[in-house]
């Protein structure tokens, strides 16, 4: 023990408490309403004088209730509030499925150049020709990376995505007097939002079996395929982490039934710049601009779901458009024959094309293909790290992006996959994917993106390592509180949903005090 | 490459561990024929200098807000966002987390969003809200969805009223699926929807202040629709009217969306936006998209968890309400940090300066010759007719320097009635100078 200058103890073990150490700077912090009241204000405004409004009668008799902070307040709430999160920029974020990379700091400068961030979106064509260049040479980017002949920008996230490619076909099939198809092909290893998007149009879901190793089975399909269908749904490479070995085939299979192929974008991150889905058949495809685009994730959003359309479904893409017209760009708001015309109001999500083709300039055709690379090699390097302590459900395929582990290396030890996940949080990391893929037993499903150093993998697998051993030796209890670090334990989530709490009331007490 | 970690010498140890010679033997699941079997030409990486410059290049062709006169409204608007907000958007925490799935290490974004969905319900008066949808339009078609769910009827009546691209997404949304009334648009602020309300109906939608900047009586039609057992649902494109305009949720309504992104949120040439969705405490197991809720950890502390997720995708896949997974996080984030720093008491005097540049501009308009000004009502937006086609009067202002309003035509090019109408709005960013400006480029171009 060493001791400092005032000759008190100092070091570890001078107490005999639980470390709880770093939590003086997370203090709880109480709720604006709790703190904030209605007279206080951050903003200085003039109180305007009115002396004939036109209300028409309709103004507001009912209090707002709203609470307000100063400005040091309020920057003080969500300085403190930010530092009950973990993120990217502070830690390791291996989010199977979610594509936690890197958000380079210059997309955010550049989205907010007043030339894009302050631009109104029915301004006149004439004076917005830059950020229609701007959207032309994005959807240049995301077809030549795709090898497909249309994008449609307009969809604000995956799902959106996914609902306007599935539109396009059933589009397409009602021209073609094809409408009578009711049935979307769909593995069972998809994303919810596919069968989601799928019963959102009416179509009946038809699930396909996974194989024994993790790929779906082009007799399967064809066993499947019928003139009901209308389309296969199918992540490629999928959520197991391996690319479909047979996806041309299926394609074929779909094609020559009269179905299309709707493919889940969602993984597109593993194979950017180095396979083209065009090559491989697919109709349609939504590419996630925040996963594999880095636009932000902003705790949930906003995102940008781009689709792509083969030849076949190009026609039937959404308004708006840009096109070349007789005096420069212009935007294409209405369309008269087959489109099926529009998805949101205005032209999507600019803010986030800004960032993802200042991403995509940033990285070049060769640095995209290389962060792909270094994707793949990322996860296989976890795959092979963990190969012997972990159990690999899959071991047939390399893994591309993503490595996938179920949980019967845990089996006898009382220690379950969303224990392990927690005690993960007390090493500083964020927990993967738990329980997804379905198809896997207490998948574990670790994405590390291209963004992690050979360092950082190492660290992260010495600790899986380490927890896997020590769940192996016996120590459950470690597993079962854990985390006992974050700022908050283990939370209710019965309790949340059973009699739900979703504002804030003043209590009981104030109120009877104000009367 | 800047963004990518790893050396030359890192990637051929760790292809060494992995077992495998070289990268392609991990891609040798894809068919050789699919496999680097093109040439992209897209241009080599880049440093952060020449991406720059040629992103200011693309920016610098666009007229922005600030260089000149701005009346432009129709469902987006230029407001002034303090520093504050966008600074502590882009805090690491805040900027580059997940949708918080792991409770324990996300409770700086719960805790906001709880505080987000109170300051909804309390601006629309309503009981709960969610966390957030895309934006008002794709808000209205799940509300739409909602409606028919919560009911089990068809027929969804849209106000002539309502925004004609949220007219257009629902049309969309439930295309030859339901039985779907779109009434003609309605410039002057006439109403025929009570009469289209029948035993069939499941919501009517209308939107206040209107597509043409006209205040709609709520409680009327809340009534009318209550009288046939069909739910309201109110559309407000710009929320600082709820400033000084009664909640809809004391006027009767039963779902109320509301495009947020007035409220902390740049114009960005239309998204990300932020769609806000409140409804009555019975339908909430009906209501789309995440919701945030109270609990406490295994201490008895309180702390906040995404919940009822038996809605969503993820659990329910085809049974779901939505399948909607990200929303609008970040930007409910923004909407959330200038509400409280507006508290009451700002967004009260942001609301009637709004109102008051508006009342100037209708009188300033009403001055010119030959413009009339159709309403007799507005919160900061209004309808002027014109003698002269009203996209080409726009292009001649917008060679001026001004952006003098939309042209209706633009959102609904079929409807010839509409030809010679404009929509325009002031703000408090609205000055005088931008009125005089407006007012007399207009009348030397009617002249």
């Amino acid at each position: 023990m060493s001791m400092n200058n005032q000759g008190r103890p100092t070091g570890t073990g001078t107490s005999g408490f639980a470390s709880t150490s770093g939590s003086a700077l997370l203090p709880n912090e109480p709720l604006l309403f709790e703190i904030g009241d209605t007279e206080h204000s951050g903003v200085d405004l003039p109180d305007a004088t009115i002396t004939n409004t036109r209300l028409g009668g309709f103004e507001r008799k009912t209090a707002l209730d709203l609470a307000g902070l100063t400005e040091p307040e309020a920057m003080r709430h969500y300085v403190r509030l930010s530092r009950l999160n973990h993120s990217i920029d502070s830690g390791m974020y291996p989010l199977g499925s979610c594509t936690m990379k890197h958000n380079p700091r210059l997309n955010e400068k550049m989205a907010r150049l007043p030339g894009f961030a302050d631009i109104h979106p029915l301004q006149p064509a004439s004076t917005v020709q830059g950020a229609l260049k701007l959207m032309n040479e994005l959807s240049h980017w995301l077809m030549t990376l795709t090898n497909t002949s249309a994008v449609a920008l307009t969809p604000k996230a995956g799902a959106h995505g996914e609902l306007l490619g599935m539109m396009a076909i059933k589009a397409a099939q009602d021209a073609a007097g094809q409408g009578h198809r009711r049935t979307v092909l769909v593995p069972e290893s998809a994303h919810g939002t596919n069968p989601a998007t799928a019963a959102f149009l009416g179509y009946s879901v038809k699930s396909i079996p996974a194989r024994s190793d993790g790929t779906v089975d082009v007799q399967a399909v064809k066993d499947a395929l019928s003139p009901d269908v209308a389309a296969i749904m199918l992540t490629n490479p999928n959520t197991c982490g391996l690319f479909e070995p047979q996806v041309i085939e299926i394609a074929k299979a779909v094609h020559a039934a009269g179905a299309f192929f709707y493919c889940d974008g969602a993984n597109f991150n593993a194979i950017m710049g180095v396979v083209r889905p065009g090559d491989l058949g697919i109709d349609a495809m939504h590419i996630n601009l925040h996963k594999t685009f880095s636009t932000p994730h902003g705790g949930g959003g906003p995102g940008a779901g781009p689709v792509v359309l083969s030849a076949a479904l190009a026609p039937f893409a959404p308004v708006p458009f840009v096109r070349k017209g007789a005096n420069g760009l212009e935007l294409v708001e209405h369309e008269e024959d087959q489109a099926l015309g529009r998805i949101t109001a205005f032209q999507g999500q600019m803010g986030m094309y800004v960032r993802a083709l200042t991403y995509m300039l940033s990285h070049g055709g060769d640095g995209l293909a290389q962060a792909a690379q270094d994707a793949v090699l990322n996860a296989n390097y976890i795959k092979a790290r963990l190969g012997q302590v972990f159990s690999v459900p899959f071991p047939d395929y390399p893994t591309m992006h993503e490595a996938l582990f179920d949980d019967s290396f845990l089996a006898g030890t009382g220690v379950t996959t969303l224990d392990f996940a927690k005690a993960l949080i007390d090493e500083g990391f964020h927990p993967m994917t738990m329980y997804f893929p379905l198809v896997v037993h207490g998948a574990m499903l670790i994405e590390p993106t291209e963004s992690e150093s050979k360092q950082t993998l190492d660290r992260f697998c010495d600790v899986m390592e380490e927890l896997a051993l020590d769940a192996k030796a016996g120590n459950a209890a470690r597993f079962t509180a854990a985390p006992m670090k974050a700022p908050r334990r283990r939370l209710d989530e019965t309790r949340a949903a059973r009699s739900p709490i979703i504002k804030w009331e003043r209590p009981a007490e104030t109120l009877k005090a104000a009367e | 490459m800047r963004y990518l970690p790893h050396s030359e010498a890192e990637r051929a140890e760790m292809l060494g561990v992995i077992g495998v010679p070289n990268i392609d033997a991990l891609f040798s699941a894809v068919p050789a024929l699919a496999l680097k079997s093109f040439d992209l030409g897209l241009p080599a990486h880049s440093p952060e200098f020449l991406v720059e410059a040629h992103m200011r290049a693309l920016a610098g062709q666009n007229h922005a807000g600030s260089d000149g006169p701005f009346f432009v409204g129709a469902g987006a608007y230029r407001h002034h966002v303090p520093a504050t907000v966008d600074h502590l958007i882009q805090r690491s925490e805040w900027l580059t987390a997940y949708t918080p799935y792991q409770p324990e290490i996300s409770q700086g974004t719960l805790q906001m969003l709880f505080e987000f969905q109170t300051q909804v319900a309390k601006l629309t008066g309503m009981d709960v809200a969610n966390a957030s949808l895309y934006d008002g339009s794709t808000g209205t078609a799940e509300a739409v969805l909602m409606a028919r769910r919560l009911t089990k009827r068809n027929k969804i009546v849209l106000s002539g009223g309502l925004h004609p691209h949220y007219r257009d997404v629902v049309r969309a949304y439930l295309k030859d699926d339901a039985d779907l009334v779109c009434l003609s648009a309605s410039p002057e602020g006439q109403g025929d929807i009570l009469d289209h309300i029948d035993d069939q109906t499941a919501a009517i939608v209308v939107q206040t202040p209107d597509f043409y900047g006209h205040l709609r009586n709520i409680k009327t039609a809340a009534d009318a629709a209550h009288a046939k057992g069909a739910l309201l649902i109110v559309v407000i494109t710009e929320v600082v009217s709820l400033g000084l305009l009664e909640a809809p949720g004391a006027l009767g309504a039963d779902i109320v969306v509301a495009e947020g992104q007035s409220i902390g949120n740049a114009l960005n040439f239309g998204g990300p936006y932020l769609g806000l969705l409140a409804t009555r405490k019975e339908f909430i197991r009906q209501m789309p998209g995440r919701i945030c809720g109270e609990t406490v950890d295994a201490e008895g502390q309180r702390g906040f968890v995404l919940t009822l997720s038996t809605r969503e995708q993820h659990i329910r896949r085809e049974k779901a309400t939505s399948n909607i997974c990200t929303n609008s996080g970040l930007c409910a984030l923004a909407f959330s940090i200038h509400m409280a720093l507006l508290g009451e008491a700002g967004f009260t005097r942001l609301a009637r300066l709004n109102h008051a540049n508006a009342c100037k501009l209708a009188d300033a308009l009403e001055a010119v010759p030959g413009v009339e000004v159709l309403n007799k009502t507005f919160f900061n937006e209004m309808t002027i007719r014109t003698p002269q086609p009203a996209a080409a009067l726009i292009e001649r202002l917008a060679k001026r320097g001004i952006l003098g309003g939309v042209p209706v035509s633009r959102l609904e090019p079929k409807d010839h009635s509409v030809g010679n109408l404009i929509v325009l709005a002031a703000t408090e960013l609205t000055t005088d100078e931008d009125i005089a400006a407006l007012t007399s480029a207009l009348a030397e171009e009617l002249a």
